[in-house]
């Protein structure tokens, strides 16, 4: 191939690189290994974090341990789905086309909205892109957030919104039901969205329906931020709600925790929005036969069209893991999802029961929850996670680092994987702690 | 009707091969040569795929304590260092979920620290020849976004460059190699240019596959740049994700890094710390694309520093392959030294009545994904190729005959062209009807 | 290709308008609408919004590209064209009659002296083309 280009060496092809800036060593890295040495090495990696031993975990905020159907793994490890790229050329790429034009119809089920976007990256941009978009809306400079989001979400629209000159309004939540209070902040005429999570990171449901009012009174919108999607198979839509944007995070749907990512964006909203949603969409089209086919559709709304007057620098989405969410959905059904909701509502519904009556351990509110609990402990809160992680088993996430004043309490996360005998051995640690 | 009730209900053999049949509709790097340009669809290591399936990974929770997660925050320790040193820089955050938002970070620690400085200033240059998401990325942070032009070689115009530098701005976003698969041979005076001018140089890291063991962002004077993991580091595309797109700094940046930060307590632990007063703040919840980072990481530790070094040179070697063979049936307006992708034009066959979307879609035919064609947009009818490290000569040569076959067909029967693909499930779908009446979900007929 | 009505006054960016009784009918011409190709959506102000020659109000969007729309003239939306909302091909097939955008209440009649005529809009086109 050099002889082609008329070349005798390699090097000759770098020489526009001027001579100050060509690296003359090799890169200071380990030499490359065989499979089986790559298996083993990150294997011993992997070997030191607690997953590896099969600890169970009752972590939940915003990352959730769900059971998966085996078949999601197979079937997104179908290569023509994950060695393609952005469906441009909608001829060679249909099945991914299709199976995003059935993720956006079933987000849209879910949450009682009108459209949803072809996913973003995670929860917590997904919202930061809904604030973007109220302002963007309402021509107003002002956002209330509820402080029971997800503090993560809420640091994440801080930093994309840092130069924008807008204020960020924190509500405060009740602290007898963990829900959104009504006091200490305001709606007003320059608000252009109310953030509201639900179930909320304390583990509360909120009202939102009286939400919705409140902030259409001021011609606010409503932003509903979901970190737990399960829950929407149990509860009434954010939708039915009066939502006007609904974002979430979908990786309980068939998507492993793998500390932290990749996940996927949820974001849905009304029709009437359509034109001002980031992300990509897919909508139907036909061909010139009249066969029924999908592409990418409103693509003017995007960077690579309207590069700095777009909705959003966003460029993927995320593809494979909104297919995984839609394999997911479409092998639980109705009956499914609502029954793997009722296990997880039932289950932690059991472990509060076993705390009750404790004078060492108690619910710290009493508002509706789902599947998280806020435990208040009596005594510190170190022995009891000593001690759980002596019995295999990581309790929960202390709250002091995000909610000082919660320092004694423990966020507990039930789901259907957890045996009653799991919930019995947890209850036992807490109350004996 | 919305609610559960819509929702399918089926048995999972339904499901299996509900999504088989649609898995068969697409063409993945899997099923043949995929030469489209600037998104480097190489080859994806299957070992890849095992390795970040392994439960403690795949099952680790983000928010376990830092004494379970030692196996994944070393993970990510590596994988930075290693960043590091292939790119040059002083630090790394691998929070960044793909290349755009690794865009947006390092624009903001761009700016932060001219607020510190004392002026965030207004402007914010970017060649004609970038990728949209430069513009959209620096206007998210407050910027005014001006375009520098690119002089006759398809390179950046340094006296256009001087002028604008001048004019309050904060930074230019440099792709390098650029979008025509050209190196600028000018790097060292167009970063002493806008460091000159008080600026900073971002660079998009989006064609590393060029330059990796070859020559170091870091050692052109690059302040800030983004990597894609899944483009340089062989993580699958997904269908359009996930990707990743860490963010690497010189040293004076590093404190604007985004949180967490992944910090050395000890010898042999590690932590992960928000104690970071000048950072930019956190861009995603917990630690970006894990998934995506172990499988870079496999990747890298499975190349090591040669088997990289000779990914870019066959990467480069390829493209030049093209452009040599190919250089006479398409038109190439900005030739040179190619490095990971040439830029066709369709120039020549536009008189025959074809376009770059008309020679695309033919190839489909002919067994190959087409090329990319929405940009640069310095190239009217633009073929944007690049065949990646993974194609041997003899795929490279059948995708030359393929091409030089459509010419034919260009001149002898263009309508074989403007028809085309004939060989797909489906014709050319109608994009226009779907903007104007958008269907965007299934709903239940009433 | 629809001829460039006399009646009406052009822009440099493409917008014609014609002037009724007070009012300034405002659309895109011909060469706007085959150079954009199918036009698929239209963004358009509210009514009582009010504009000064030359500003921004609004967009046209083809399948892959996005154009602002320019004043010709200054005044208040007193009538958008409804019809674009399902049919923005009316922008491409009459651009002139039933592809209107807006019509406003005139700020200042005189405006429409600083605007081409046909003839010197066709001629500004040919020297476009020459270029």
């Amino acid at each position: 191939m050099l002889g082609t280009l008329g070349r005798h060496d390699i090097e000759e092809l770098f020489q526009v690189i001027p001579p100050p800036v060509r690296l003359r060593k090799p890169l200071q890295l380990p030499p490359g290994l065989s499979e089986p040495e790559v298996l083993e090495s990150l294997g011993q990696l992997a070997a030191r974090n607690t997953a590896a031993r099969g600890f169970r975990s009752f972590l939940g905020a915003g990352a959730y341990t769900h059971f998966a159907p085996a078949h999601i793994d197979a079937l997104i490890s179908r290569s023509e789905f994950f060695t393609s790229y952005t469906p441009y050329q909608p001829e060679v790429a249909q099945g991914t086309l299709q199976a995003i034009f059935e993720f956006q119809t079933m987000i849209c089920q879910l949450t009682g909205m009108d459209v949803a976007n072809a996913s973003l990256y995670d929860g917590s941009t997904a919202m930061a892109e809904a604030v973007l978009m109220a302002l963007r809306i309402t021509g107003r400079k002002r956002i209330v957030v509820a402080g029971s989001v997800h503090p993560h979400y809420r640091d994440v629209t801080r930093t994309y919104t840092r130069n924008l000159g807008i204020e960020i309004d924190t509500a405060g939540y009740d602290t007898g039901s963990g829900q959104l209070k009504a006091e200490g902040f305001s709606l007003d005429g320059t608000t252009a969205a109310l953030v509201v999570q639900s179930p909320n990171f304390l583990g509360g449901v909120e009202d939102l329906a009286a939400w919705s009012l409140a902030a259409h009174d001021q011609g606010a919108l409503l932003i509903v931020v979901v970190a737990e999607p399960m829950s929407l198979a149990l509860l009434r839509s954010p939708g039915d709600c009066g939502a006007d944007i609904v974002v979430g995070e979908g990786q309980s749907f068939g998507i492993p925790v793998s500390y932290g990512g990749p996940y996927v964006g949820l974001f849905a909203t009304r029709e009437k929005y359509v034109r001002q949603m980031p992300g990509r969409l897919v909508g139907q089209a036909f061909d010139g036969q009249g066969r029924r086919g999908f592409v990418l559709t409103l693509s003017t709304r995007e960077q690579h069209i309207r590069r700095e007057k777009a909705t959003s620098n966003i460029c993927t989405n995320q593809g494979l893991f909104a297919l995984m969410a839609t394999i997911y959905l479409a092998t639980m059904g109705p009956a499914g999802l609502r029954e793997v909701a009722e296990q997880n509502w039932q289950k932690t519904a059991y472990l509060a029961g076993r705390l009750e009556g404790s004078r060492d351990a108690g619910l710290r509110f009493s508002g509706p929850f789902f599947n998280e609990l806020v435990i208040r402990l009596r005594r510190p809160l170190p022995s009891l996670l000593a001690r759980a992680h002596a019995e295999e088993m990581l309790a929960g996430l202390p709250l002091g680092d995000y909610y000082p004043e919660l320092e004694d309490c423990l966020l507990t996360c039930v789901t259907e994987v957890h045996t009653r005998a799991d919930l019995d051995q947890l209850a036992e640690v807490i109350l004996r702690s | 009707m919305d609610g559960l009730a819509g929702m399918p209900e089926l048995s999972e053999v339904d499901v299996v091969r509900h999504f088989t049949r649609l898995s068969t509709w697409n063409y993945g790097v899997d099923t043949g040569m995929y030469p489209l340009g600037s998104c480097t669809m190489k080859y994806n290591p299957k070992i890849n795929e095992v390795v970040a399936r392994i439960a403690g990974f795949a099952h680790q929770h983000p928010l376990a304590p830092a004494e379970a997660s030692q196996g994944s925050l070393l993970v990510l320790k590596l994988f930075e260092e290693a960043l590091c040193e292939i790119t040059g820089m002083t630090a790394c955050s691998l929070q960044p979920a793909a290349g755009a938002q690794g865009e947006l970070t390092g624009m903001m620690m761009i700016r932060a620290r001219l607020e510190e400085r004392g002026n965030p200033r207004r402007r914010v240059l970017i060649p004609d020849s970038a990728h949209g998401t430069n513009p959209a990325s620096a206007a998210l942070c407050g910027y005014e976004v001006v375009t520098v032009g690119s002089n006759e070689r398809g390179l950046v115009d340094l006296d256009g460059l001087r002028r604008a530098a001048r004019e309050d701005a904060a930074a230019l976003m440099l792709t390098n190699p650029n979008t025509l698969g050209l190196f600028e041979e000018q790097i060292e005076e167009i970063v002493r240019i806008v460091h000159d001018a008080g600026g900073f140089v971002y660079m998009d890291g989006a064609n590393m596959n060029a330059l990796v063991g070859i020559a170091r962002p870091g050692d052109m004077g690059i302040d800030v740049m983004h990597i894609n993991v899944h483009k340089t580091l062989s993580t699958p595309h997904g269908g359009g994700g996930p990707g990743a797109g860490p963010v690497l700094v010189s040293a004076e940046l590093e404190p604007f890094l985004p949180v967490p930060r992944i910090v050395r307590v000890a010898d042999d632990r590690l932590e992960a710390s928000v104690d970071a007063p000048r950072s930019v703040g956190r861009v995603r919840a917990f630690f970006g694309n894990f998934g995506v980072i172990v499988r870079g990481l496999a990747y890298v530790a499975a190349n090591g520093p040669e088997g990289l070094r000779e990914i870019a040179e066959t990467a480069v070697l390829n493209a030049n392959y093209l452009a040599e063979r190919l250089g006479e049936t398409y038109d190439i307006p900005y030739r040179g030294a190619f490095m990971h992708e040439v830029v066709f034009s369709d120039k020549w066959q536009r008189a025959c009545g074809v376009t770059n979307a008309d020679i695309a879609k033919r190839l489909i035919d002919y067994g190959f994904h087409p090329p990319t064609m929405s940009f640069p947009l310095i190239v009217p009818g633009a073929l944007m190729v690049e065949p990646t490290e993974s194609n041997g000569r003899e795929e490279l040569d059948i995708f030359v005959d393929a091409m030089k076959s459509i010419d034919r067909e260009a001149r002898e029967n263009p309508s074989i062209l403007t028809g085309a693909p004939h060989l797909t499930r489906i014709g050319r779908l109608d994009e226009v009807a779907a903007a104007r009446r958008p269907v965007l979900r299934w709903k239940p007929e009433t | 290709m629809a001829q460039n009505p006399e009646d009406c006054h052009y822009t440099k960016e493409h917008e014609w308008i014609r002037v009724e009784d007070g009012t300034g009918v405002i659309g895109i011409t011909d060469h706007a609408q085959s150079s954009l190709g199918d036009v698929v959506y239209v963004e358009l102000p509210g009514l009582g919004d009010t504009f000064e020659p030359g500003e921004i109000f609004g967009n046209i969007e083809s399948v892959k590209a996005v154009s602002e729309l320019f004043m010709p003239a200054g005044g208040e939306v007193v009538e958008i064209n409804e019809d674009l909302t399902d049919s923005p091909e009316l922008v491409n097939t009459d651009p002139y009659n039933d592809g209107w955008l807006i019509k406003i209440r005139l700020s200042d009649e005189r405006e429409m002296e600083a605007l081409l005529s046909v003839t010197d809009y066709e001629e500004y086109l040919k020297e476009e083309k020459e270029k």
